[in-house]
Protein backbone atom coordinates (compact mmCIF):
# COMPACT_ATOMS: atom_id res chain seq x y z
CA UNK A 1 0.00 0.00 0.00
CA UNK A 2 1.42 3.38 -1.14
CA UNK A 3 1.90 5.56 1.39
CA UNK A 4 0.68 8.81 0.17
CA UNK A 5 -2.28 7.14 -0.78
CA UNK A 6 -3.70 6.26 2.67
CA UNK A 7 -4.93 9.79 3.14
CA UNK A 8 -7.35 9.50 0.01
CA UNK A 9 -8.65 6.01 0.89
CA UNK A 10 -9.69 7.48 3.45
CA UNK A 11 -11.00 10.91 2.85
CA UNK A 12 -12.92 8.84 -0.04
CA UNK A 13 -14.36 7.30 3.56
CA UNK A 14 -13.48 4.08 2.45
CA UNK A 15 -10.56 2.63 4.46
CA UNK A 16 -10.60 -0.68 2.81
CA UNK A 17 -6.99 -2.10 1.82
CA UNK A 18 -6.94 -2.42 -1.90
CA UNK A 19 -5.02 -4.72 -3.86
CA UNK A 20 -1.69 -2.86 -5.01
CA UNK A 21 -1.25 -4.28 -8.78
CA UNK A 22 1.64 -5.96 -9.62
CA UNK A 23 5.06 -4.59 -10.23
CA UNK A 24 4.34 -5.87 -14.23
CA UNK A 25 0.53 -4.41 -13.89
CA UNK A 26 1.91 -1.04 -12.57
CA UNK A 27 4.15 -0.78 -15.35
CA UNK A 28 1.06 -1.45 -17.92
CA UNK A 29 -0.95 1.19 -16.36
CA UNK A 30 1.40 3.71 -16.58
CA UNK A 31 2.06 3.32 -19.88
CA UNK A 32 -1.99 2.76 -20.52
CA UNK A 33 -2.83 6.66 -18.67
CA UNK A 34 0.43 8.29 -20.51
CA UNK A 35 -0.22 6.64 -24.03
CA UNK A 36 -3.84 5.78 -24.10
CA UNK A 37 -5.39 8.18 -21.82
CA UNK A 38 -2.82 10.57 -22.87
CA UNK A 39 -4.31 10.70 -26.41
CA UNK A 40 -7.20 13.12 -24.92
CA UNK A 41 -5.86 14.03 -21.72
CA UNK A 42 -2.31 14.53 -22.80
CA UNK A 43 0.63 12.61 -22.35
CA UNK A 44 2.08 14.99 -19.83
CA UNK A 45 -1.49 14.79 -18.12
CA UNK A 46 -2.03 18.49 -19.01
CA UNK A 47 -5.11 18.35 -20.92
CA UNK A 48 -6.15 18.36 -24.15
CA UNK A 49 -9.57 17.51 -25.49
CA UNK A 50 -10.05 16.41 -21.61
CA UNK A 51 -9.76 18.46 -18.78
CA UNK A 52 -5.71 18.28 -16.76
CA UNK A 53 -5.48 14.92 -14.71
CA UNK A 54 -2.58 16.65 -12.49
CA UNK A 55 -2.73 17.10 -8.69
CA UNK A 56 -3.60 20.66 -8.66
CA UNK A 57 -6.65 20.12 -10.90
CA UNK A 58 -7.64 16.90 -9.04
CA UNK A 59 -7.05 18.10 -5.70
CA UNK A 60 -10.26 17.87 -3.63
CA UNK A 61 -12.42 16.18 -6.04
CA UNK A 62 -13.70 12.99 -4.34
CA UNK A 63 -11.50 9.71 -5.04
CA UNK A 64 -14.73 7.24 -5.60
CA UNK A 65 -16.12 9.64 -8.29
CA UNK A 66 -13.30 9.76 -10.29
CA UNK A 67 -12.95 6.47 -10.28
CA UNK A 68 -16.21 5.89 -11.12
CA UNK A 69 -15.78 8.37 -14.40
CA UNK A 70 -12.82 5.97 -15.18
CA UNK A 71 -14.82 3.16 -14.71
CA UNK A 72 -18.26 4.30 -15.85
CA UNK A 73 -17.47 7.16 -18.23
CA UNK A 74 -19.06 10.32 -18.50
CA UNK A 75 -22.32 9.96 -20.93
CA UNK A 76 -22.49 12.81 -23.26
CA UNK A 77 -18.46 13.60 -23.39
CA UNK A 78 -15.76 12.21 -25.15
CA UNK A 79 -14.50 10.35 -21.75
CA UNK A 80 -15.41 6.34 -22.76
CA UNK A 81 -15.86 3.63 -19.62
CA UNK A 82 -12.50 1.68 -19.14
CA UNK A 83 -14.44 -1.22 -17.39
CA UNK A 84 -13.56 -3.57 -19.90
CA UNK A 85 -9.86 -2.83 -19.17
CA UNK A 86 -9.26 -1.67 -15.57
CA UNK A 87 -10.58 -3.30 -12.62
CA UNK A 88 -12.05 -1.42 -9.84
CA UNK A 89 -9.08 -1.71 -7.99
CA UNK A 90 -6.87 -0.59 -10.92
CA UNK A 91 -8.88 2.57 -11.77
CA UNK A 92 -8.62 3.82 -8.14
CA UNK A 93 -4.55 3.14 -8.23
CA UNK A 94 -4.10 5.07 -11.35
CA UNK A 95 -6.67 8.34 -9.44
CA UNK A 96 -3.91 7.88 -6.20
CA UNK A 97 -1.38 7.90 -8.50
CA UNK A 98 -2.89 11.04 -10.47
CA UNK A 99 -3.37 12.76 -7.15
CA UNK A 100 -0.20 12.24 -6.36
CA UNK A 101 2.05 13.02 -9.18
CA UNK A 102 1.99 10.35 -11.83
CA UNK A 103 4.85 8.05 -12.65
CA UNK A 104 6.73 8.66 -15.74
CA UNK B 1 27.19 23.69 -37.79
CA UNK B 2 26.84 23.92 -34.53
CA UNK B 3 23.04 22.82 -34.89
CA UNK B 4 24.00 20.49 -36.82
CA UNK B 5 26.59 18.53 -34.28
CA UNK B 6 24.06 19.03 -31.96
CA UNK B 7 21.82 16.26 -33.71
CA UNK B 8 22.20 12.55 -32.62
CA UNK B 9 22.80 11.22 -36.25
CA UNK B 10 24.76 14.21 -37.08
CA UNK B 11 27.30 11.59 -38.65
CA UNK B 12 24.98 10.20 -41.09
CA UNK B 13 23.74 14.01 -42.20
CA UNK B 14 27.36 14.55 -42.81
CA UNK B 15 27.29 11.65 -45.07
CA UNK B 16 24.02 12.92 -46.87
CA UNK B 17 25.45 16.54 -47.41
CA UNK B 18 28.76 15.14 -49.21
CA UNK B 19 30.71 17.82 -47.02
CA UNK B 20 30.52 19.37 -43.85
CA UNK B 21 29.35 22.95 -43.69
CA UNK B 22 27.82 22.76 -47.32
CA UNK B 23 23.85 21.56 -47.98
CA UNK B 24 23.97 20.09 -50.66
CA UNK B 25 22.00 20.85 -54.30
CA UNK B 26 19.06 18.62 -53.64
CA UNK B 27 15.13 19.00 -53.40
CA UNK B 28 12.85 18.20 -50.44
CA UNK B 29 10.52 16.43 -52.49
CA UNK B 30 11.24 12.78 -51.18
CA UNK B 31 11.62 13.88 -47.30
CA UNK B 32 10.15 14.08 -44.61
CA UNK B 33 10.39 13.37 -40.95
CA UNK B 34 8.79 11.62 -38.34
CA UNK B 35 7.51 12.29 -34.48
CA UNK B 36 9.23 10.76 -31.54
CA UNK B 37 5.99 11.35 -29.26
CA UNK B 38 7.83 10.11 -25.50
CA UNK B 39 10.75 12.19 -26.49
CA UNK B 40 10.44 15.31 -27.76
CA UNK B 41 12.39 14.62 -30.99
CA UNK B 42 11.74 13.82 -34.31
CA UNK B 43 13.68 11.76 -36.76
CA UNK B 44 14.55 13.34 -40.60
CA UNK B 45 13.57 10.62 -43.69
CA UNK B 46 14.40 10.03 -46.84
CA UNK B 47 11.69 8.18 -48.99
CA UNK B 48 13.53 6.99 -52.18
CA UNK B 49 16.15 5.54 -49.36
CA UNK B 50 13.86 4.36 -47.43
CA UNK B 51 16.27 5.59 -44.33
CA UNK B 52 16.44 8.12 -41.77
CA UNK B 53 19.42 10.63 -42.63
CA UNK B 54 19.04 12.79 -38.81
CA UNK B 55 17.27 13.50 -35.79
CA UNK B 56 16.41 17.07 -34.17
CA UNK B 57 15.93 16.76 -29.83
CA UNK B 58 14.89 19.62 -27.90
CA UNK B 59 10.96 19.72 -29.34
CA UNK B 60 9.09 19.71 -26.21
CA UNK B 61 5.93 17.57 -25.89
CA UNK B 62 5.27 15.97 -29.25
CA UNK B 63 2.15 14.00 -28.07
CA UNK B 64 -0.24 14.90 -31.14
CA UNK B 65 2.21 16.70 -32.52
CA UNK B 66 1.59 17.85 -36.28
CA UNK B 67 3.55 19.45 -39.17
CA UNK B 68 2.64 21.52 -41.79
CA UNK B 69 5.61 22.76 -44.78
CA UNK B 70 6.54 26.42 -46.24
CA UNK B 71 5.78 26.29 -49.71
CA UNK B 72 8.90 25.20 -51.15
CA UNK B 73 8.90 22.68 -48.96
CA UNK B 74 12.13 22.96 -47.21
CA UNK B 75 10.85 23.94 -43.60
CA UNK B 76 8.61 21.94 -41.88
CA UNK B 77 6.43 24.23 -38.85
CA UNK B 78 5.88 21.57 -35.86
CA UNK B 79 2.86 22.18 -33.85
CA UNK B 80 3.45 20.89 -30.20
CA UNK B 81 1.07 19.83 -27.69
CA UNK B 82 2.95 22.45 -25.18
CA UNK B 83 2.63 25.36 -27.35
CA UNK B 84 5.40 24.82 -29.22
CA UNK B 85 5.80 26.18 -32.60
CA UNK B 86 9.25 24.63 -34.16
CA UNK B 87 10.62 25.65 -37.16
CA UNK B 88 12.67 22.83 -38.74
CA UNK B 89 14.80 22.77 -42.25
CA UNK B 90 14.92 19.80 -43.72
CA UNK B 91 18.11 20.10 -45.68
CA UNK B 92 20.72 21.51 -42.73
CA UNK B 93 18.76 19.15 -39.89
CA UNK B 94 18.36 22.11 -37.34
CA UNK B 95 15.91 24.01 -36.14
CA UNK B 96 15.60 27.34 -37.54
CA UNK B 97 13.32 28.89 -34.81
CA UNK B 98 11.35 28.11 -31.91
CA UNK B 99 8.61 30.03 -30.09
CA UNK B 100 6.06 28.83 -27.37
CA UNK B 101 2.78 30.41 -28.63
CA UNK B 102 0.37 29.10 -26.27
CA UNK B 103 0.02 26.35 -23.07
CA UNK B 104 -2.23 23.60 -25.29
CA UNK B 105 -2.03 23.21 -28.75
CA UNK B 106 -3.73 20.85 -31.00
CA UNK B 107 -2.29 21.78 -34.65
CA UNK B 108 -1.94 23.99 -37.38
CA UNK B 109 -2.10 25.30 -41.23
CA UNK B 110 -0.45 27.15 -43.52
CA UNK B 111 -1.78 29.82 -45.64
CA UNK B 112 -2.55 29.36 -49.70
CA UNK B 113 0.46 32.18 -50.03
CA UNK B 114 2.85 30.13 -47.91
CA UNK B 115 2.74 33.25 -45.99
CA UNK B 116 1.03 32.51 -42.76
CA UNK B 117 1.23 29.78 -40.31
CA UNK B 118 -1.99 29.24 -38.16
CA UNK B 119 -1.87 27.14 -34.97
CA UNK B 120 -4.87 26.03 -33.05
CA UNK B 121 -5.19 25.69 -29.53
CA UNK B 122 -7.31 23.93 -26.79
CA UNK B 123 -6.49 26.61 -24.16
CA UNK B 124 -6.62 29.36 -23.93
CA UNK B 125 -8.83 27.83 -26.89
CA UNK B 126 -8.76 30.57 -30.65
CA UNK B 127 -6.13 30.30 -33.37
CA UNK B 128 -2.74 32.65 -33.71
CA UNK B 129 -1.40 33.69 -37.00
CA UNK B 130 1.99 33.85 -37.31
CA UNK B 131 4.71 35.05 -40.12
CA UNK B 132 6.08 32.04 -41.72
CA UNK B 133 9.87 33.72 -42.18
CA UNK B 134 9.87 35.00 -38.35
CA UNK B 135 7.39 33.21 -36.77
CA UNK B 136 6.59 36.67 -35.22
CA UNK B 137 2.66 36.82 -34.27
CA UNK B 138 0.50 38.49 -36.61
CA UNK B 139 -2.80 38.44 -35.21
CA UNK B 140 -4.72 35.84 -33.35
CA UNK B 141 -9.09 34.88 -33.11
CA UNK B 142 -10.17 33.93 -29.43
CA UNK B 143 -13.21 31.13 -29.84
CA UNK B 144 -14.86 33.26 -28.04
CA UNK B 145 -18.48 31.75 -28.88
CA UNK B 146 -20.48 33.33 -25.76
CA UNK B 147 -19.20 36.00 -24.03
CA UNK B 148 -16.41 34.92 -21.19
CA UNK B 149 -16.79 31.50 -22.48
CA UNK B 150 -13.90 29.94 -25.07
CA UNK B 151 -14.30 26.95 -26.90
CA UNK B 152 -11.77 24.60 -27.68
CA UNK B 153 -10.58 24.87 -31.37
CA UNK B 154 -10.07 21.86 -33.94
CA UNK B 155 -10.05 20.66 -37.70
CA UNK B 156 -8.39 23.78 -38.62
CA UNK B 157 -7.35 23.79 -42.57
CA UNK B 158 -5.95 26.04 -44.91
CA UNK B 159 -8.91 27.54 -47.63
CA UNK B 160 -7.74 29.35 -50.65
CA UNK B 161 -7.82 33.03 -50.25
CA UNK B 162 -5.79 32.75 -47.15
CA UNK B 163 -9.08 31.61 -45.10
CA UNK B 164 -8.70 29.23 -42.64
CA UNK B 165 -11.64 27.08 -41.58
CA UNK B 166 -12.31 25.71 -37.94
CA UNK B 167 -14.45 24.38 -35.92
CA UNK B 168 -15.30 24.93 -31.95
CA UNK B 169 -15.47 21.73 -29.93
CA UNK B 170 -17.38 23.31 -26.66
CA UNK B 171 -19.26 26.01 -29.07
CA UNK B 172 -20.85 24.08 -31.38
CA UNK B 173 -19.67 25.93 -34.93
CA UNK B 174 -17.36 26.28 -38.02
CA UNK B 175 -15.83 29.71 -38.35
CA UNK B 176 -13.57 30.71 -41.27
CA UNK B 177 -11.82 33.79 -40.25
CA UNK B 178 -10.16 35.52 -43.32
CA UNK B 179 -6.71 37.20 -43.43
CA UNK B 180 -6.11 38.93 -46.43
CA UNK B 181 -5.31 41.23 -43.96
CA UNK B 182 -2.97 39.65 -42.02
CA UNK B 183 -3.27 41.56 -38.78
CA UNK B 184 -7.01 42.07 -39.04
CA UNK B 185 -8.35 38.67 -39.90
CA UNK B 186 -12.66 38.48 -40.40
CA UNK B 187 -14.43 36.11 -39.33
CA UNK B 188 -17.67 34.73 -40.00
CA UNK B 189 -19.45 32.00 -38.28
CA UNK B 190 -21.87 29.32 -38.88
CA UNK B 191 -23.82 26.85 -36.40
CA UNK B 192 -22.45 23.22 -37.17
CA UNK B 193 -23.85 21.24 -34.60
CA UNK B 194 -23.39 19.10 -30.90
CA UNK B 195 -18.89 18.62 -30.35
CA UNK B 196 -17.24 18.99 -33.69
CA UNK B 197 -14.04 17.13 -33.13
CA UNK B 198 -12.10 17.51 -36.11
CA UNK B 199 -12.61 18.75 -39.92
CA UNK B 200 -11.32 18.75 -43.23
CA UNK B 201 -11.44 20.11 -46.90
CA UNK B 202 -12.10 18.68 -49.36
CA UNK B 203 -8.49 18.73 -51.89
CA UNK B 204 -10.41 20.72 -54.18
CA UNK B 205 -10.46 23.07 -51.87
CA UNK B 206 -14.54 23.38 -52.17
CA UNK B 207 -16.10 21.87 -48.75
CA UNK B 208 -15.47 22.05 -45.31
CA UNK B 209 -16.55 19.23 -43.73
CA UNK B 210 -16.76 19.21 -39.35
CA UNK B 211 -17.37 15.41 -37.99
CA UNK B 212 -19.53 15.49 -34.94
CA UNK B 213 -19.44 13.79 -31.82
CA UNK B 214 -21.89 14.80 -30.26
CA UNK B 215 -24.59 13.68 -32.64
CA UNK B 216 -24.76 11.30 -35.81
CA UNK B 217 -23.77 13.25 -38.70
CA UNK B 218 -21.03 15.38 -39.94
CA UNK B 219 -21.48 19.53 -41.09
CA UNK B 220 -20.77 20.55 -44.39
CA UNK B 221 -20.18 23.93 -45.56
CA UNK B 222 -19.74 24.76 -49.40
CA UNK B 223 -16.53 27.32 -49.51
CA UNK B 224 -17.57 28.49 -52.73
CA UNK B 225 -21.15 29.68 -51.50
CA UNK B 226 -20.68 29.64 -47.77
CA UNK B 227 -23.51 32.00 -47.79
CA UNK B 228 -25.96 29.19 -47.75
CA UNK B 229 -24.76 28.14 -44.20
CA UNK B 230 -23.33 24.67 -43.16
CA UNK B 231 -25.92 21.82 -43.66
CA UNK B 232 -25.66 18.55 -42.19
CA UNK B 233 -24.84 15.21 -43.90
CA UNK B 234 -25.03 11.42 -43.44
CA UNK B 235 -27.74 12.44 -40.64
CA UNK B 236 -28.70 9.68 -38.39
CA UNK B 237 -26.57 7.09 -39.60
CA UNK B 238 -26.51 5.23 -36.09
CA UNK B 239 -29.95 4.83 -36.87
CA UNK B 240 -30.55 5.22 -32.70
CA UNK B 241 -28.67 2.21 -31.60
CA UNK B 242 -26.34 2.87 -28.59
CA UNK B 243 -22.52 3.80 -29.44
CA UNK B 244 -19.90 1.87 -28.73
CA UNK B 245 -17.18 3.90 -26.63
CA UNK B 246 -14.75 5.17 -28.46
CA UNK B 247 -11.03 4.95 -27.01
CA UNK B 248 -9.39 7.35 -29.39
CA UNK B 249 -11.02 10.35 -31.49
CA UNK B 250 -11.17 9.74 -35.21
CA UNK B 251 -8.91 12.51 -37.01
CA UNK B 252 -10.29 13.75 -40.21
CA UNK B 253 -7.93 15.15 -42.88
CA UNK B 254 -8.37 16.13 -47.06
CA UNK B 255 -7.05 12.73 -48.10
CA UNK B 256 -10.56 11.20 -47.06
CA UNK B 257 -12.10 11.99 -51.00
CA UNK B 258 -11.45 9.04 -53.35
CA UNK B 259 -12.99 7.94 -56.88
CA UNK B 260 -15.48 10.72 -56.19
CA UNK B 261 -16.80 9.99 -53.05
CA UNK B 262 -16.10 10.76 -49.19
CA UNK B 263 -14.72 8.15 -47.09
CA UNK B 264 -15.44 8.81 -43.47
CA UNK B 265 -14.88 7.55 -39.85
CA UNK B 266 -18.62 6.35 -38.02
CA UNK B 267 -18.57 8.08 -34.43
CA UNK B 268 -19.25 4.87 -31.98
CA UNK B 269 -19.31 2.63 -34.52
CA UNK B 270 -17.01 0.22 -36.10
CA UNK B 271 -17.73 1.37 -39.82
CA UNK B 272 -16.63 3.69 -42.54
CA UNK B 273 -19.02 5.69 -43.98
CA UNK B 274 -19.21 6.46 -47.88
CA UNK B 275 -20.99 9.48 -49.15
CA UNK B 276 -20.87 10.56 -53.07
CA UNK B 277 -18.91 13.67 -53.04
CA UNK B 278 -21.48 15.71 -54.93
CA UNK B 279 -24.89 14.67 -53.68
CA UNK B 280 -23.49 13.95 -50.15
CA UNK B 281 -25.85 11.25 -49.82
CA UNK B 282 -24.90 8.08 -48.39
CA UNK B 283 -23.68 5.42 -50.93
CA UNK B 284 -22.56 2.33 -48.35
CA UNK B 285 -20.38 2.00 -45.34
CA UNK B 286 -17.62 -0.47 -44.95
CA UNK B 287 -17.95 -2.78 -41.84
CA UNK B 288 -14.21 -3.11 -40.05
CA UNK B 289 -12.06 -4.07 -37.35
CA UNK B 290 -12.62 -1.28 -35.09
CA UNK B 291 -13.38 2.43 -34.27
CA UNK B 292 -11.53 3.96 -37.00
CA UNK B 293 -9.22 7.08 -36.36
CA UNK B 294 -7.28 7.58 -39.67
CA UNK B 295 -9.26 6.68 -43.00
CA UNK B 296 -6.96 7.62 -46.14
CA UNK B 297 -7.15 7.20 -49.68
CA UNK B 298 -3.89 7.01 -51.28
CA UNK B 299 -2.69 9.59 -53.57
CA UNK B 300 -4.44 7.81 -56.68
CA UNK B 301 -7.52 7.19 -54.68
CA UNK B 302 -7.96 3.56 -55.54
CA UNK B 303 -7.34 2.51 -51.93
CA UNK B 304 -8.38 3.42 -48.46
CA UNK B 305 -6.35 2.77 -45.71
CA UNK B 306 -7.57 2.67 -42.43
CA UNK B 307 -6.26 2.57 -38.36
CA UNK B 308 -8.06 2.15 -35.44
CA UNK B 309 -8.74 3.19 -31.91
CA UNK B 310 -7.45 1.46 -28.80
CA UNK B 311 -7.91 -1.71 -28.07
CA UNK B 312 -7.83 -2.57 -31.97
CA UNK B 313 -4.64 -0.37 -32.80
CA UNK B 314 -2.73 -3.48 -34.03
CA UNK B 315 -4.49 -3.80 -37.32
CA UNK B 316 -4.65 -1.78 -40.66
CA UNK B 317 -7.42 -2.93 -43.29
CA UNK B 318 -7.41 -1.66 -46.72
CA UNK B 319 -10.32 -0.56 -48.80
CA UNK B 320 -10.94 -1.63 -52.11
CA UNK B 321 -12.65 1.96 -53.46
CA UNK B 322 -13.95 0.41 -56.85
CA UNK B 323 -15.74 -2.97 -54.98
CA UNK B 324 -15.68 -1.40 -51.84
CA UNK B 325 -14.46 -4.03 -50.18
CA UNK B 326 -11.84 -4.74 -47.73
CA UNK B 327 -9.19 -6.61 -49.59
CA UNK B 328 -6.50 -6.46 -47.01
CA UNK B 329 -6.10 -7.19 -43.26
CA UNK B 330 -2.83 -6.40 -41.84
CA UNK B 331 -1.08 -6.61 -38.71
CA UNK B 332 1.97 -4.05 -38.75
CA UNK B 333 2.96 -3.95 -35.39
CA UNK B 334 1.77 -2.54 -31.46
CA UNK B 335 -0.34 0.94 -31.36
CA UNK B 336 -0.14 2.14 -34.89
CA UNK B 337 -0.72 5.62 -34.98
CA UNK B 338 -0.52 7.33 -38.08
CA UNK B 339 -0.02 6.19 -41.83
CA UNK B 340 1.82 8.77 -44.81
CA UNK B 341 1.65 7.65 -48.46
CA UNK B 342 4.76 8.37 -50.22
CA UNK B 343 3.61 11.43 -52.71
CA UNK B 344 2.55 8.80 -55.35
CA UNK B 345 1.44 6.29 -53.15
CA UNK B 346 3.54 3.48 -54.55
CA UNK B 347 4.06 2.86 -50.57
CA UNK B 348 3.03 3.53 -47.14
CA UNK B 349 4.85 4.29 -43.88
CA UNK B 350 3.11 3.41 -40.53
CA UNK B 351 3.97 4.21 -37.13
CA UNK B 352 3.64 1.12 -34.69
CA UNK B 353 4.03 3.28 -31.02
CA UNK B 354 4.77 0.56 -29.24
CA UNK B 355 7.32 -1.29 -31.31
CA UNK B 356 9.48 1.60 -31.61
CA UNK B 357 9.28 1.04 -35.25
CA UNK B 358 8.21 2.61 -38.44
CA UNK B 359 6.82 0.09 -40.80
CA UNK B 360 7.17 0.27 -44.83
CA UNK B 361 4.91 -1.38 -46.93
CA UNK B 362 4.21 -2.00 -50.89
CA UNK B 363 0.74 -0.69 -51.49
CA UNK B 364 0.15 -2.91 -54.62
CA UNK B 365 1.08 -6.33 -52.93
CA UNK B 366 1.05 -5.53 -49.05
CA UNK B 367 4.91 -7.10 -48.69
CA UNK B 368 6.66 -5.52 -45.93
CA UNK B 369 9.38 -3.05 -47.52
CA UNK B 370 11.71 -2.33 -44.60
CA UNK B 371 11.42 -0.75 -41.13
CA UNK B 372 12.94 2.11 -39.46
CA UNK B 373 13.64 2.31 -35.65
CA UNK B 374 11.99 5.50 -33.80
CA UNK B 375 11.42 6.13 -30.10
CA UNK B 376 7.55 5.90 -29.66
CA UNK B 377 6.89 6.83 -33.63
CA UNK B 378 3.48 8.95 -34.03
CA UNK B 379 2.79 10.94 -36.91
CA UNK B 380 4.54 10.58 -40.18
CA UNK B 381 4.84 14.09 -42.44
CA UNK B 382 6.22 13.87 -45.92
CA UNK B 383 6.86 17.08 -47.48
CA UNK B 384 4.60 16.34 -50.40
CA UNK B 385 1.60 17.97 -47.87
CA UNK B 386 3.35 21.20 -49.16
CA UNK B 387 1.23 21.26 -52.17
CA UNK B 388 -1.58 20.51 -51.13
CA UNK B 389 -4.84 22.59 -50.22
CA UNK B 390 -6.68 22.24 -46.43
CA UNK B 391 -3.13 21.36 -44.70
C1 LIG C 1 -11.54 9.89 -26.05
C2 LIG C 1 -11.04 10.88 -25.10
C3 LIG C 1 -10.69 10.42 -23.69
C4 LIG C 1 -9.92 9.35 -23.34
C5 LIG C 1 -9.19 8.36 -24.24
C6 LIG C 1 -9.87 9.37 -21.89
N1 LIG C 1 -10.57 10.43 -21.41
FE1 LIG C 1 -10.82 10.91 -19.43
N2 LIG C 1 -12.04 12.46 -19.97
C7 LIG C 1 -12.29 12.85 -21.26
C8 LIG C 1 -13.14 14.03 -21.23
C9 LIG C 1 -13.64 14.81 -22.43
C10 LIG C 1 -13.40 14.31 -19.86
C11 LIG C 1 -14.25 15.44 -19.30
C12 LIG C 1 -15.67 14.98 -19.22
C13 LIG C 1 -16.60 16.10 -18.79
O1 LIG C 1 -16.76 17.03 -19.59
O2 LIG C 1 -17.13 16.00 -17.68
C14 LIG C 1 -12.68 13.30 -19.10
C15 LIG C 1 -12.68 13.22 -17.71
C16 LIG C 1 -11.87 12.38 -16.98
C17 LIG C 1 -11.74 12.41 -15.54
C18 LIG C 1 -12.47 13.34 -14.60
C19 LIG C 1 -11.63 14.56 -14.38
C20 LIG C 1 -12.25 15.56 -13.46
O3 LIG C 1 -11.54 16.53 -13.14
O4 LIG C 1 -13.42 15.43 -13.11
C21 LIG C 1 -10.83 11.45 -15.20
C22 LIG C 1 -10.33 11.12 -13.80
C23 LIG C 1 -10.41 10.83 -16.42
N3 LIG C 1 -11.05 11.41 -17.48
C24 LIG C 1 -9.48 9.82 -16.47
C25 LIG C 1 -9.15 9.12 -17.65
C26 LIG C 1 -8.31 7.96 -17.67
C27 LIG C 1 -7.61 7.36 -16.45
C28 LIG C 1 -8.26 7.56 -18.95
C29 LIG C 1 -7.56 6.33 -19.52
C30 LIG C 1 -7.77 5.07 -18.86
C31 LIG C 1 -9.04 8.49 -19.75
N4 LIG C 1 -9.57 9.43 -18.91
C32 LIG C 1 -9.17 8.45 -21.13
C33 LIG C 1 -11.83 12.25 -22.41
C34 LIG C 1 -11.08 11.10 -22.48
Amino acid sequence: MNILALPFLFLAGSAIAIAEPSPARQKELVHLVRQDCGSCHGMTLQGGLGPALLPATLAGKPVEGLVATIIGGRPGTPMPPWHRFLAEDEAQWIVMKLMAGFPQ
Amino acid sequence: MKAIANTLLAGLLVILLGACGSVPLRGTGDLGLVIERASGHVTLVNTSTRSAYGRIGGLGDLSHASVVYSRDARYAFIFGRDGGLSKIDLLEGRIVKRVIQSGNAIGGSISQDGRIVVAQNYSPGGIKAFDSETLELLSEVPAEFEPGRYSKVVGLADVPGNKFAYALFDGGEIWISDFSDPKRPLTTRYPAGLQPYDGLITPDGRHYLAGLFGEDGIALIDLWQPEKGARKILENYGRGEEKLPVFKMPHLRGWSVAAGRAWLPAIGRHEVLVADASTWKETGRVAVKGQPVFVMASPDGRQIWVNFAFPDNGWVQVIDTLSGKIVQTLAPGRAVLHMEFTPRGEAVWLSARDDNRVVIYDTKTFAKLGSLAADAPSGIFFSSRAARIGF
